[in-house]
């Protein structure tokens, strides 16, 4: 019993002085297999240590599942003070990893699983940074959502989060997107999304802003088929390919042709 | 006919002629001769859904309200509420949520616009593929493309009086490219809107009674002898038979032939556009939110009509044509005014242009097939899709959204395009026409060889 | 008028299609009626009204195209013109004038009374709005020494813009009414001072980085609400001011110089100094006057 107890105090006091180290590389549990995994996938670009890379390695096609380590290589920002949040985002949307660098992270097929995602976060959040957020959107305000996501978001995402375009990107629509994705990306500021720190704009606002997201997933539909809630483009197409046609219809019926 | 009903008819008749003395004109009206031709009806559409559009109209002036006064909307609407929006939004939004069957004929209304025009569209390309402009109809077609202009303009003003999000940002890209009009634009601009955008509280008022007075009495008007000169000119016709030529008309008369067809479209018409009030949705403003100079959002486009105009704007590089430090033409001149104004100058020039290059000073009853006029047909298909790829242009950014072809890259595509295409559009139209021509002449020498042969071996 | 044998089989359809609209059209006025619970009440009005409409539509086609006789009938077309007439008309209104000595001055006479009244009948037009008035285009509500503040009315520090993030500022004490003029808001933002290439005569108008641009693009008006922020530089776009209608993407490091879209004019800079408390203040005017740009745009310079 003794011996069992004094291992186990042995193993704590090892694990508590890992954990103090920070740095260093984790040794065990859940952040050691989140190291390994980050040097299977993540060091290409991202660099050992998780301390980013700023130049094109040899051979710079960036990673990409399955490839083996001597055929990564590319350019990525350091993870260092981006936290669990990051992490957690990324991975869980797919963004991460990306297959080639430049493109626009896109949410794809999610590449790991559960307990991979869970070690590759607790890997990053050693280095510091923020914790997964918890958004409560039941607390937010539906109209002040409205207005915060108009003032700062609409721009990029359109009004009902059907998404848009930048010159250079494509902001996407946020009908997958989790509250809790909603909410990393806030922070996060991906690609070129902007940045909105706690300051800008604070967690019961986000609250406010996350339950707004969950609303335009079913925006209320009163007039009858939403089509796609995009506006005029659509309109246009339904004028053109089926009230016209329908009227052409009748004119048909009614009117004779020059062949008959 | 029964014998039962002729009294009633005979007295009633009698009744009317003998206090408006308009039995012979009655008599002439009822005979008034229809050609038949599916494609004539086109403006027949048109006109019901003018119809339509003044019918719920009305029905809408009930619950609008025209002022931008700024109030805190305290409604049901929960996403809205709190938020400080203009007693116009506030009203439609009211109508539209809470009035039962304001729903249902806003959107009818709003359908109807949508389909006025296009119908419009079709009647013009039927008018001009088939030469109906041309002599003695030169005025009636003036008329008609003057109701188009009008209709476009009536359109614009009436979706903006709602004062959502997106047609704010649309209205200040109207006074935008109105200030672009060189000399002027800002003169003219700060005039109409009673000072610098966004306007006095005047400008509301002044665009409601645009949109519900001044423009319906204009095209009421227009239409009123759009329709005139056609009854007095008769309606031109194919020549489908023999018997229709220059000098005589064949047609179904108006009772009691064309009368249940004509009542069938426009009760057809109105039951379509109904159908579509009721079950799609079209501009849900309650979702875009209230208009603020410093607000926007992505994927603002216009209704389709104006849908060229926005490509347009876009398509155009950057620059102000600036000499010697002197701006004298804005940029948003080139694709929202001067690009307009050639195509609506196209139209109201064309009978003049074609009677002066083919020396045509003949009168027309007889319509031509597209195939018969292959320049026509050529130039109208050019210009056609000229508008066309503009109009395309205007939506390349959903296209880059929802099939990954980069934005910037369809712009550039689109640039050159657009003056390329509809060149070899109008060449291959004016190829098919020669052919389809050639093709009939073969076929009817081949008729005839055929008949020698059946009479000179009897069977 | 020919005289055709009856077609029951049509008068049938007809009358069962009137029937049929009947019901639909009762049908609306008991869904209006009672259907107030009902979610989908717009679109059971409006499949009821329709098929109303539409029922009524199909038993005038049938009445029209099978019950009532419709023949094509041949007749004359209008004579092209009447000479005649036109004759006696030329003749009547030539022969009215035959008292006047002074033709071609009366003519111009009526001419220049028609055309001085017409002018006098549109003047009373010219008060719908403000006419010459080119300084309106200039003015804005920036001062010197006035405070950046948001929508509520809080001033802006300095360390509360951060980079990466954009934030719209109005002038402090507009009323809500003053807001929507097209010179009071901004779009403010940060940038490293290392990445700053401002033209020589912009210079000092940044605050240690912090940039305060027209929120009004200078092509149409439309407010710019995208910032494209890269997270990591030297892997995507550069930072930019970006207007969602036509994509006028405008380079803030640079001065607002446009980079793509059709804006032909530079986004128009405000100076700003950060006090000695920290708020962040203008320090002038903008560089040139806000919004979509007019003839001779660039002569002038705003206004306060």
């Amino acid at each position: 019993m003794r011996a069992v107890l004094t291992i186990a105090g042995l193993a704590a006091t090892g694990l508590l002085a890992a954990g103090a180290a920070g740095a260093a590389p984790p040794k065990h549990g859940l952040a050691a297999y989140g190291d390994h995994l980050y040097g299977q996938y993540c060091l290409g670009c991202h660099g050992p240590n998780a301390a980013g890379r700023l130049k094109q390695p040899a051979s710079s096609t960036g990673a990409a599942p399955g490839r083996a380590q001597g055929q990564q290589g590319g350019i990525g920002p350091s993870l260092h003070g981006v936290g669990a949040l990051a992490a957690d985002f990324y991975l869980r949307t797919g963004y991460m990893p990306l297959r080639r660098v430049g493109l626009q992270p896109r949410r794809g097929r999610v590449f790991f699983g559960e307990h991979e995602i869970r070690a590759l976060t607790a890997y990053v959040a050693n280095f510091g940074g923020p914790a997964i957020p918890q958004p409560k959107p039941e607390r937010g305000s539906l109209s002040q959502g409205l207005a915060l996501f108009t003032e700062h978001c609409a721009g990029c995402h359109q009004v009902v989060a059907q998404g848009g375009l930048v010159t250079g990107a494509v902001p996407p629509a946020l009908v997958e997107a989790t509250p809790l994705e909603v909410a990393e990306a806030v922070r996060i500021g991906p690609y070129v999304m902007p940045k909105f720190s706690q300051r800008a704009i604070t967690d019961r606002q986000l609250d406010s802003i996350v339950r707004y997201v969950e609303f335009t997933k079913d925006p209320p539909r009163q007039g009858g088929w939403g089509l796609g809630f995009l506006g005029p483009v659509a309109e246009g197409l339904v004028t053109w390919f089926l009230a016209i046609p329908a009227l052409l219809v009748l004119c048909l019926l009614l009117g004779r042709r020059l062949r008959s | 006919m029964t014998s039962r009903g002729a009294p009633l008819t005979r007295r009633s008749v009698r009744w009317l002629d003998q206090r408006t003395a308009s039995a012979p004109l009655l008599r002439k009206a009822l005979r008034y001769l229809f050609p038949d031709h599916w494609s004539f009806l086109l403006g027949e559409v048109a006109l019901y859904a003018f119809v339509v559009l003044v019918a719920t109209g009305i029905y809408l002036t009930f619950f609008f309200v025209d002022s931008t006064k700024e109030v805190v909307y305290h409604g049901g609407y929960a996403p809205l509420y709190g938020q400080r929006v203009s007693e116009a939004y506030a009203s439609v939004v009211h109508l539209s949520l809470f009035v039962r069957a304001g729903l249902l004929i806003r959107q009818t209304h709003h359908w109807a616009a949508n389909v006025f025009i296009a119908a419009i569209v079709l009647h013009l390309f039927r008018i001009f593929f088939t030469g109906a402009y041309r002599k003695p109809r030169e005025l009636t077609y003036w008329l008609g493309v003057t109701m188009l202009t009008l209709a476009l303009l009536e359109a614009y003003v009436g979706y903006s009086l709602v004062d959502d999000l997106m047609s704010g940002m649309g209205l200040a890209i109207g006074y935008s490219v109105g200030l672009a009009i060189p000399f002027v634009g800002e003169n003219l601009m700060n005039w109409l809107f009673d000072g610098m955008f966004p306007g006095s509280e005047q400008l509301w008022p002044r665009m409601y009674i645009a949109h519900v007075l001044i423009f319906p009495v204009l095209i009421a008007v227009l239409l009123t002898l759009h329709l005139l000169l056609v009854a007095m000119r008769h309606h031109t016709q194919f020549r489908r038979t023999k018997a229709q030529t220059e000098h005589t008309i064949v047609g179904i008369p108006a009772w009691p032939g064309q009368t249940p067809r004509s009542l069938g479209l426009l009760i057809g018409t109105a039951g379509v556009l109904f159908l579509l009030g009721g079950l799609v949705q079209i501009n849900p403003i309650w979702l875009w939110g209230p208009y603020h100079t410093y607000s926007s959002t992505n994927g603002a486009q216009p209704d389709w009509y104006l849908g060229w105009l926005i490509g347009g704007l876009r398509l155009v590089p950057s620059f102000d044509l600036t000499i010697a430090g002197y701006t004298l033409v804005p940029n948003p001149f080139w694709g929202g005014a001067a690009f307009p104004l050639v195509v609506f100058g196209f139209l109201y020039l064309w009978p003049w242009l074609e009677r002066r290059f083919t020396g045509d000073q003949a009168f027309h009853n007889l319509l031509d097939r597209p195939r018969d006029a292959p320049v026509r047909t050529a130039i109208g298909i050019a210009m056609i899709g000229w508008v066309f790829l503009v109009f395309l242009a205007g939506a390349s950014d959903r296209v880059d959204v929802t099939f990954g072809l980069a934005y910037v890259s369809q712009i550039w595509v689109y640039r050159v395009l657009v003056w390329v295409l509809p060149v070899l559009f109008g060449l291959i139209a004016w190829w098919v026409c020669r052919e389809l021509q050639a093709g009939e002449r073969v076929l009817g020498e081949r008729h005839e060889a055929e008949a020698e042969a059946r009479l000179a071996r009897p069977l | 008028m020919p005289a055709l044998p009856p077609n029951p089989g049509a008068e049938l359809a007809a009358l069962a299609l009137l029937g049929l609209s009947s019901l639909a059209a009762l049908g609306f006025i008991l869904i209006y009626a009672f259907g107030a619970s009902l979610p989908d009440e717009t679109q059971l009005l409006g499949a009821s009204m329709g098929l109303a409409l539409l029922f009524l539509a199909a038993a005038l086609i049938v009445v029209g195209l099978r019950l009532v006789p419709s023949e094509e009938v041949a007749e004359a077309y209008p004579p092209q013109e009447h000479p005649g007439e036109q004759q006696v008309i030329a003749e009547l209104v030539d022969e009215s004038g035959t008292r006047f000595t002074r033709r071609r001055l009366f003519k111009l006479g009526l001419l220049g009374a028609g055309g001085t009244l017409g002018l006098a009948v549109l003047t009373p037009a010219a008060s719908f709005g403000p006419l010459f008035h080119v300084g309106d285009f200039l003015r804005t509500p920036w001062r010197r020494g006035r405070r950046l503040v948001d929508e509520h009315g809080v001033p802006y520090r300095a360390a509360d813009i951060e980079r990466n993030d954009f934030y719209l500022a109005f002038p402090e004490g507009v009323s809500d009414e003053e807001k929507e003029q097209m010179a009071a808001s901004l779009v403010v933002i940060r940038l490293d001072p290392a990445q700053l290439d401002l033209p020589p005569d912009l210079k000092g108008y940044d605050a240690h980085g912090i940039l305060a641009y027209s929120r009004i693009c200078t092509h149409a008006g439309c407010a710019i609400t995208l910032y494209r922020a890269p997270l990591f530089q030297p892997a995507e776009p550069k930072p930019a001011l970006v207007c969602p209608c036509h994509y006028s993407t405008f380079d803030p490091a640079t001065g607002g110089t446009v980079t793509f879209g059709p804006a032909g004019r530079n986004l128009p800079l405000l100076p700003v100094f950060v006090d000695s408390k920290g708020f962040l203040r203008a320090k002038g005017n903008f560089n040139g006057p806000v919004g979509p740009s007019w003839w001779g745009v660039r002569m002038w310079k705003a206004q306060p």
